[in-house]
């Protein structure tokens, strides 16, 4: 039943986007519009590299301040937590007007790329990535398995991303992953700020071509579902697999 | 199979380690000889893994030296240090195999892998593990898991092997195979090896010689059999081995309890005290006529325990082989000694 109600929008959406709605029929032309139209492409493309650019940036800064906040300075565990969990209270609205000036220097410097929205989506995705990521240095003991490796003559980074980093991956999947997710879902920040992510673009074109429009929306779910499909199955396989030295 | 490496001396001098308030260590000062096994006992709090870690690199003294075969590493980070360490928490990497976890510390110093695989195996075999290396830490017992922890820390040839109560998580008849597993491998590889552990029994059955803590402070440091024969301190007295509390009267050197005179060890009061008596000095002999009583007899296996209440009400305890102590029921009628061995008095 449950999957009934979660399955029957998503079947409702590609018999819309297949439908032919002057000659009647089906037709893949709302499909073919996601490459063929200029602006909707580059948009798709802009989302991706946003989401690229997210998880990277984020993984950099995220994974080693946890990390060593758990091991060399546990008293401001609260304090990171609170800061990455902040960007959930505050409405997307008062964060952009929060760093409209803030980017008017990203832009002086960094230009006008849509792009530069890297930044703010970093910070919108620090609390699911908090949360992730934190919940799996906690299934590991991580002060005897970095002094383990460092008595055995790791140094800091090899110690990082050659014990560390293999125990949490799970965890770091599900924060890619999740990332992902809400760069790709986001619309509100990048509309009020100017820029043509594929959301914005989904919005523009249903007012023109709803066929399309719907298209590329369920595509971008699709999209999500494999994520969280590659997530499950890849997290199962690692709890088999090892990694060798 | 060459697996032995050249034990260097350790120095640890007036470390001092200060958290907040409390003072970890205060003047600690230890030299181990090269190929030694020392083992720090004490209880919890007392310091001892403090002094370990600081040791390892894992931890920095607020004050002190710390150097090994001559030369100060006080200021040497962690990785740098060549030490090789089993933590009392299972430490085996999770997603490496075991011949993968004992190969780790020879991949940090470059070896080529056929070199590191191969001395990775002979470490194995070494534990009584060779079987094993396929395995995931998962898939092994807790006392299989230190093995393999011992093994990684050897296959590194560490200059100093560094054990931080290693058998405190296992259950008691692994832990006595373990702690003599430990030895025969320290002593055929000649590390020079600091234990730390809060168990009497380990520290005496294991070391060359016991170091005892108290308060971040070595209150004593000798041979086991020294220490648990003569104790400097009461502290140690009271802490290494069980000991009933007997008043006494010493003069001249000589100690009167429980109606005998035996000596009174280096260290104790003049005066009246209370003496520090071994179970295993207590004699104990039906009488008929005797004005103390057995209250009790507790059957420990090969060993039984009396427990006898002497004229003045205090109680005292004699342990003897469980068949000598059948001939005991608690009511009987006893006589009670000590034997002509020294004791410890100290102020009351």
């Amino acid at each position: 039943m449950f999957g009934l109600f979660f399955l029957f929008p998503l079947y409702a959406m590609a018999d819309f986007s297949t439908r032919n709605l002057i000659a009647g029929g089906r037709t893949w032309r709302a499909w073919a519009n996601l490459f063929a139209d200029q602006a909707l492409y580059q948009a798709i493309v802009v989302s991706l590299l946003l989401a690229v650019f997210t998880v990277a940036a984020m993984l950099v800064l995220l994974v080693p301040t946890m990390i060593w906040v758990r091991l060399r300075a546990p008293w401001a565990k609260g304090l990171v937590e609170f800061m990455c969990l902040l960007p959930l209270t505050i409405p997307a609205l008062v964060i952009v007007v929060g760093l409209r000036n803030v980017y008017l220097w990203v832009t002086y410097f960094l230009g006008e790329s849509a792009l530069t929205l890297t930044f703010v989506y970093v910070v919108i995705v620090l609390p699911f990535a908090y949360r992730a990521i934190d919940a799996a240095l906690s299934a590991i003991d991580l002060q005897t398995l970095s002094e383990a490796a460092r008595s055995l003559g790791a140094g800091w980074l090899t110690t990082i991303t050659r014990v560390v980093v293999p125990n949490i991956w799970s965890g770091i999947l599900s924060a890619a992953f999740i990332s992902i997710a809400v760069v790709l879902g986001e619309f509100t920040i990048a509309s009020l700020s100017g820029y043509e992510t594929l959301q914005v673009q989904i919005v523009l074109i249903g007012k023109s071509d709803g066929p399309t429009s719907v298209a590329a929306s369920l595509a971008t779910l699709l999209f999500g579902f494999v994520l969280l499909l590659i997530l499950s199955l890849v997290t199962r396989g690692r709890r088999n697999v090892g990694v060798t030295v | 199979m060459s697996v032995g490496t050249n034990g260097v001396g350790v120095q640890l001098d007036e470390l001092t380690r200060v958290y907040g308030t409390t003072r970890a260590l205060d003047g600690f000062t230890l030299h181990i000889e090269p190929g030694e096994l020392v083992a720090l006992l004490g209880p919890s709090g007392c310091g001892k893994t403090t002094a370990l870690r600081i040791l390892a690199g894992l931890d920095e003294a607020t004050s002190g030296t710390v150097a090994v075969g001559g030369v100060d590493v006080s200021k040497v980070p962690a990785n740098k240090r060549d030490m090789g360490m089993v933590f009392q928490a299972y430490s085996l990497f999770p997603h490496l195999t075991v011949l993968d976890n004992v190969a780790f510390g020879l991949k940090m110093r470059g070896k080529a892998k056929r070199d590191r695989l191969s001395r990775a195996a002979d470490m194995l075999e070494l534990v009584g593990l060779g079987e094993l290396g396929g395995r995931y830490a998962k898939e092994l017992s807790g006392g299989q898991q230190q093995r393999v922890a011992l093994a990684r820390a050897l296959a590194i040839r560490p200059r100093v092997l560094l054990l931080d109560e290693p058998l405190s998580a296992l259950d008691a008849k692994v832990r006595t195979q373990l702690r003599d597993e430990i030895r025969r491998v320290q002593l055929e590889v000649g590390t020079t090896t600091l234990f730390v552990t809060h168990d009497q029994e380990e520290a005496l059955a294991v070391a060359d010689r016991v170091g005892v803590m108290n308060e971040g402070r070595l209150e004593q440091l000798a041979a086991p059999a020294d220490l648990y024969a003569n104790p400097a301190t009461p502290f140690v007295a009271e802490f290494v081995g069980l000991n009933n509390k007997v008043p006494a009267t010493v003069s001249g050197g000589s100690a009167s309890l429980l109606g005998v005179s035996v000596a009174a060890l280096p260290g104790s009061v003049d005066g009246a005290g209370v003496a520090m008596v071994r179970p295993e000095s207590v004699t104990v002999t039906a009488d008929p006529a005797g004005a103390s009583t057995v209250s009790s007899v507790s059957f420990l296996g090969a060993i039984s325990r009396v427990h006898i209440m002497v004229p003045d009400g205090s109680t005292v305890s004699a342990q003897m082989a469980s068949s000598a102590a059948r001939g005991f029921a608690p009511g009987d009628p006893v006589t009670v000694g000590i034997e002509p061995r020294g004791v410890l008095v100290t102020r009351p």
